[in-house]
């Protein structure tokens, strides 16, 4: 595994499959009485927020908690940061402290990246503009293999507001390299044309879609964007691409219903839909952690230096 | 090459043996578990629980343990250490847990475990039993039962291969290339 993690594609079809079987060691410590480990005892693992984020970021805090490492929370409000810093000089500072990783969320796509050439520690995206969102794809990657058993051969659809979504690409990115098949829908405006390329289908008709699935995947409707008339109105949009009860009907037995949060109820899917059974929402959460745990114990629990292909 | 330390029929000896003595030392298999260390030591104590069950007539609960979040050298090599399965179904409080281990060495693996057995639970006894025991403790820890004490250098390789994993019962000894 590469030190960083700034993209799926940084890593391996193999690499994928070592996270999540290390991530599924961890739901077994998570099960425990004590759900915490020595592994990562004095390390220091900083979190550094540029967006909100508040289910992200107590994730990982959680994960380098029961890792045993020590975190620090630096959110951009009533910080340095507040006071002109740049990111840069951030950077500096917390490598001037210490920090063997960094986690990082922000608005602008490719920040991640940016860090890598100024720190030393380990570099963790955790959500760069419309660019990538890797963690939360590999937590998608772990609750899909997790409930059905396999990733590869299966049929799933990417639901939204793809144009804007990190989540969407990451997750297409991490399917695709594990051999499922992927579907994005959506309408023509927030689906990015150069989805093709991502080896992934296209389609504007998700009732055509759901009868095939067995993953059915909404995003989340970026309402703030709706200002910019991607689409005529929330009503409609919802008419067209919510998940609705009548349209769950369509979905084949055993399909699951994921979403990665936070959800609007009502307007990309139904209320009611959100918590049938099928519906797996929290576990995606559950398994979060586990999947930051072995994230953060993969790229500290070496030396960091380069290695070849793992054995 | 190598030197044969162990055949099948001493490996079973040695397995049938530690299992009459578990049953002596605690009177019995009342309150025993059986925690096997990945990876061998859990199939070890599979073999002695069925030992115990032969002998006894009781089926005494088996657990495997992964001792690597609790490994001292984590970022002390180059890629982090790999991790295996841990599977206890059972609660280890107020029990008393025989620890099941391969080779006993430096000791560093047993107190691993030993941390790892204290964050499931508060076991009344834990003991210790191996089919090896080559010496060269780094810290104060000893086996409760051995299945054959062997003189090593340091550096030689100790290597125990059981059928359930490697197709063959053996114990080998290989000097340093």
């Amino acid at each position: 595994m590469k030190k960083h993690l700034l993209s799926i594609n940084d890593l391996t079809a193999e690499d994928v499959v070592r996270i999540l079987d290390t991530a599924e060691s961890f739901r077994e410590v998570g099960t425990r009485v004590i759900k915490k480990v020595p592994a990562l005892r004095g390390r220091t693992v900083v979190n550094l927020f540029y967006e909100n984020s508040t289910r992200t970021r107590i994730s990982f805090e959680l994960a380098a908690k029961r890792l045993s490492a020590d975190v620090i929370n630096f959110s951009t409000g009533g910080s340095s940061v507040a006071k002109g810093e740049s990111l840069k000089d951030t950077a500096l500072t917390l490598q001037a402290m210490g920090a063997d990783a960094i986690v990082i969320r922000h608005s602008s796509s490719g920040s991640p990246h940016q860090l890598t050439k100024w720190v030393k520690a380990s570099v963790l995206n955790a959500g760069d503009g419309t660019h990538e969102h890797p963690t939360q794809a590999l937590l998608d990657l772990y609750t899909i293999r997790e409930r059905l058993g396999r990733i590869e051969g299966l049929r799933a659809a990417i639901i939204g507001d793809v144009l804007h979504s990190r989540v969407a690409r990451s997750l297409s990115f991490g399917l695709v390299k594990m051999g499922a098949e992927v579907t994005l829908v959506g309408p023509p405006t927030l689906i990015p044309p150069e989805a093709p390329a991502w080896g992934v289908q296209v389609s504007h008709d998700i009732d055509s879609v759901l009868p095939k699935l067995d993953v059915c995947y909404m995003l989340r409707v970026q309402r703030e964007r709706q200002r910019q008339q991607y689409f005529p109105s929330v009503r409609e949009y919802s008419r067209l691409f919510g998940l609705t009860r009548e349209r769950v009907g369509a979905l084949p037995e055993g399909a699951l219903i994921m979403h990665p949060g936070p959800m609007n109820r009502g307007i990309e899917i139904d209320s009611d839909v959100a918590d049938l059974p099928q519906a797996v929402i929290e576990a995606q959460v559950t398994n979060g952690i586990a999947i930051r745990m072995s994230l953060l114990y993969l790229l500290l629990g070496g030396t960091g230096e380069e290695v070849g292909e793992v054995a | 090459m190598g030197v044969r330390l162990m055949d099948q029929a001493e490996i079973r000896r040695a397995v049938t043996r530690i299992a009459h003595e578990i049953l002596e030392r605690n009177k019995g298999a009342g309150e025993i578990a059986l925690v096997g260390i990945a990876a061998r030591g859990d199939d070890l104590a599979r073999r002695l629980a069925e030992e115990i069950a032969r002998i006894e007539g009781v089926k005494v609960p088996v657990g495997v343990l992964d001792i690597t979040f609790y490994r001292d050298d984590i970022g002390l090599r180059a890629e982090a250490p790999e991790v295996k399965e841990t599977r206890i179904g059972f609660d280890v409080s107020e029990r008393t847990v025989v620890l099941v281990d391969d080779v006993l060495f430096t000791g560093r693996t047993i107190r691993s475990a030993m941390d790892a057995l204290m964050d499931m639970g508060r076991p009344s006894v834990i003991q210790l039993a191996v089919l090896v025991d080559r010496g060269h403790r780094e810290l104060p820890i000893r086996a409760d039962f051995v299945g054959k004490n062997v003189p090593t250098q340091t550096d030689d390789l100790v290597g125990v291969r059981l059928e359930e994993t490697d197709g063959e019962d053996a114990v080998v000894m290989e000097e340093p290339r």
